[in-house]
């Protein structure tokens, strides 16, 4: 019999861990000599309270569903992909590519090429990591480390020596054409009287995240594929005593894996800056370890958790902007929820099974 | 290439190889005992602040130290905590903090000198300055004869100058750092506590059965990784820099985590995986010598992903095996 109610391990332990996490950023800021409410304020004011803040969020949204998943299939497969943010960069390099050498009639046909390049590119980079883990045993937390400082250095030396425009100063290629130019959420939903989304990032992009949570929840819990994925993640042994291959399915969840992290780069490189620069994850890739942990695995959870921290970024950047906290207060809250929901997660999951044993004993 | 060019790019290399080799041992007390820690970055990056600004504060390197020893020890505790006694994932809780201290650092720096995230210049005693060894050519010699120290030593005999480029004239962290690689071989292959530690790393059912406590000898291995990362910490901004700047670490912990894997575990392969990395990291600085000596022009961007390479090369097996500990990152739960 289960310890808990399935509804005490799917809601009330996030909304635990995510509390713990909300009262220590409280803390700190209250540390550093600010007002935690006032700061709250003026982060939902930021970023909720106008349409250009949802563009916003949304548009870091868009880039965090993406790396979730990305940290989510993997997961299921009890693979830990901590190289979302190689294969992202690498995934962007593919979108440069297909925006930059292929002559787009239209950006909507622009758009799926430059998924195809970035999911190909970005399934490469965890293809090898996948390979030296179920063929060689090399552990995969440590390659998949590895490939993001040599992803790193190979988009830098692609960047100024290969992709850099002659004359140009900065380590970044040349603006894509304007034909690959995504319509952003002012264009689709603004009207004549009414300007929606000034100048906000938020694009078409979204769209095909929320396209890829219903495909990944299809995969994972409707097809033959997912099942085996889960099964080889629940029990490494009895899915091979099913006969599942174990390289088969390491390999396939790390394509997977890298390819959805790879496509985060169509909405940072196409949708945003439309020219491939360093450093255009800022990290994203991580965050996708915040945010499929909140997210529980689930497609669902990963779309919360990554609007929440969509939210998080935006309301950070006003803070920057209006306060003197930095904007590195969201890296210290994004520490803290992997701490709690990942890392401490039996120290909330622990005192509640207790209680609920309690209760039960105590109705029946 | 001469003599002295050389000597001068191995000068290079010491320094940047000892934080990497006070991480590197730091983090092969944790592993040693089944306690994975990727977190070696960030304990690092913690330290560094608090030593840079406590440095700053009281004018004295050492209390700065202690400050940064105290920070990496705290983290370490927290690691300690998810890891051991809460049983959590190893590899999370290493992400986490090594989140925390980059935020952390930002803020408070932010918060308690409004430079932007970096300490002030640190002057003085509140820096590790180089020690001069006793018959070597230093800046108190260049003084007597008013001339400078470059000048006298390449007019000195090459023993010389090997004593007084290379041995002579590092901080006392250095020295320290390369003494930490006997101490932790006597301590780990000599010592009942370390026969302990690493059999709790490879068996820790048998370690237990024995009569001998899991937990402590892990919180025990933990703390000294903390300890380890704080002096580590320190050097970078208070002996290699003078004073703190945004994620200045940049990477040195993962490397670190490279050269753990690449020495396979053992305290003096370690240090040559260190000195070896160091290397890399000096040409980086002076991509003009391989280009002399080898004809070629080597891209910068090869030389710092190297070592991610070759570890990536050594874990696959191709080149020797590395094999962890056996109960690494495994959780260890006592049966009742």
């Amino acid at each position: 019999m289960d310890k808990m109610p399935k509804w005490a391990d799917i809601v009330l332990i996030p909304l635990i861990s995510l509390f713990l996490a909300a009262f220590f950023s409280a803390l700190v800021i209250l540390a550093i000599g600010e007002n935690p409410i006032a700061a709250l304020k003026l982060m939902v004011d930021g970023a909720l309270m106008r349409s250009a803040g949802w563009g916003y969020t949304l548009y870091y949204a868009t880039n965090f569903i993406f790396t979730g998943l990305a940290v989510s299939v993997a997961f299921h497969a009890r693979l830990f992909n901590i190289g979302g943010e190689g294969q992202a960069m690498l995934g962007g390099l593919g979108v440069a590519l297909a925006c930059l050498y292929i002559d787009w009639p239209h950006w909507s046909l622009a758009i799926l090429g430059a998924s195809v390049g970035a999911a190909c590119f970005g399934a490469l980079w965890a293809l090898i990591p996948a390979y030296l883990q179920a063929k060689r045993g090399s552990h995969i937390v440590i390659t998949t480390i590895m490939f993001n400082f040599i992803a790193a250095a190979i988009l830098n030396y692609v960047l100024v020596e290969l992709l850099r425009p002659v004359g140009a100063m900065d380590p970044a290629s040349a603006k894509f054409p304007e034909a690959v130019h995504l319509p952003t959420f002012q264009d689709m939903f603004s009207t004549e009287g009414s300007k929606l989304f000034r100048g906000a990032p938020a694009n078409v992009t979204f769209f095909l995240a929320l396209l890829a949570c219903l495909v990944v929840w299809v995969l994972i819990w409707k097809t033959r594929l997912g099942y085996e994925i889960r099964a080889f993640g629940e029990s490494e042994t009895a899915a091979k005593y099913a006969g599942i291959s174990p390289v088969r399915i390491t390999v396939i969840a790390m394509l997977i894996s890298g390819a959805l992290a790879g496509m985060m780069s169509v909405n940072t490189t196409m949708g945003e800056s439309e020219r491939l620069i360093l450093n255009s994850t800022e990290g994203a890739g991580f965050i996708g370890i915040a945010v499929a942990l909140m997210g529980r695995n689930h497609p669902f959870g990963v779309l919360l958790a990554a609007i929440l921290f969509g939210f998080l970024y935006q309301g950070g950047a006003e803070l920057a902007l209006w306060t003197s906290i930095p904007r590195e207060l969201i890296v210290v809250i994004q520490a803290l929820v992997i701490l709690f929901t990942g890392a401490l997660d039996n120290m909330v999951r622990e005192p509640l099974e207790k209680l609920f044993i309690a209760m039960r004993r105590r109705n029946a | 290439m001469d003599f002295l060019t050389l000597l001068q790019v191995l000068d290079t290399s010491v320094r940047l190889a000892t934080p990497l080799l006070l991480a590197c041992l730091a983090g092969l007390y944790s592993e040693r005992s089944g306690v994975v820690d990727i977190g070696l970055e960030g304990k690092m990056l913690a330290a560094a602040f608090f030593s840079a600004a406590v440095a700053f504060y009281s004018g004295n390197a050492w209390v700065g130290l202690l400050a940064g020893v105290g920070a990496s020890v705290a983290l370490a505790v927290v690691h300690g905590l998810a890891s051991i006694t809460f049983r959590g994932n190893q590899l999370i809780s290493g992400v986490a903090i090594n989140f925390l201290a980059a935020g952390m650092t930002v803020l408070v720096a932010q918060s308690w000198f409004r430079q932007g995230g970096r300490t002030p210049p640190l002057e003085g005693d509140a820096r590790f300055n180089p020690i001069e060894l006793p018959f070597a050519i230093g800046p108190t010699d260049a003084a007597a004869a008013d001339r400078p120290l470059s000048q006298l030593i390449a007019e000195a005999g090459p023993l010389q100058q090997f004593y007084s480029e290379l041995i002579s004239g590092h901080s006392s962290l250095v020295y320290l750092a390369l003494l930490t690689v006997p101490f932790t071989w006597w301590l780990l292959f000599r010592t009942r506590f370390g026969l302990r530690l690493r059999a709790v790393g490879e068996n820790p059912a048998a370690v237990d059965t024995a009569g001998v406590s899991v937990v402590w000898l892990r919180y025990a291995a933990v703390l000294l990784c903390g300890v380890l990362c704080g002096v580590a910490g320190a050097y970078l901004s208070s002996a290699l820099q003078a004073g703190f700047v945004k994620d200045m670490t940049a990477g040195r912990g993962f490397i670190a985590l490279a050269a753990l894997i690449f020495a396979k575990w053992r305290p003096v392969y370690a240090l040559w995986a260190c000195l070896l990395f160091g290397l890399f990291q000096a040409l980086e600085l002076r991509p003009d010598i391989i280009e002399n000596v080898i004809g070629l022009k080597v891209q910068v961007q090869l030389l710092g992903a190297l070592p991610y390479i070759l570890t990536v090369v050594i874990l696959a097996g191709f080149v020797g095996k590395a094999i962890p500990p056996k109960a690494s990152a495994e959780p260890y739960i006592k049966e009742r």
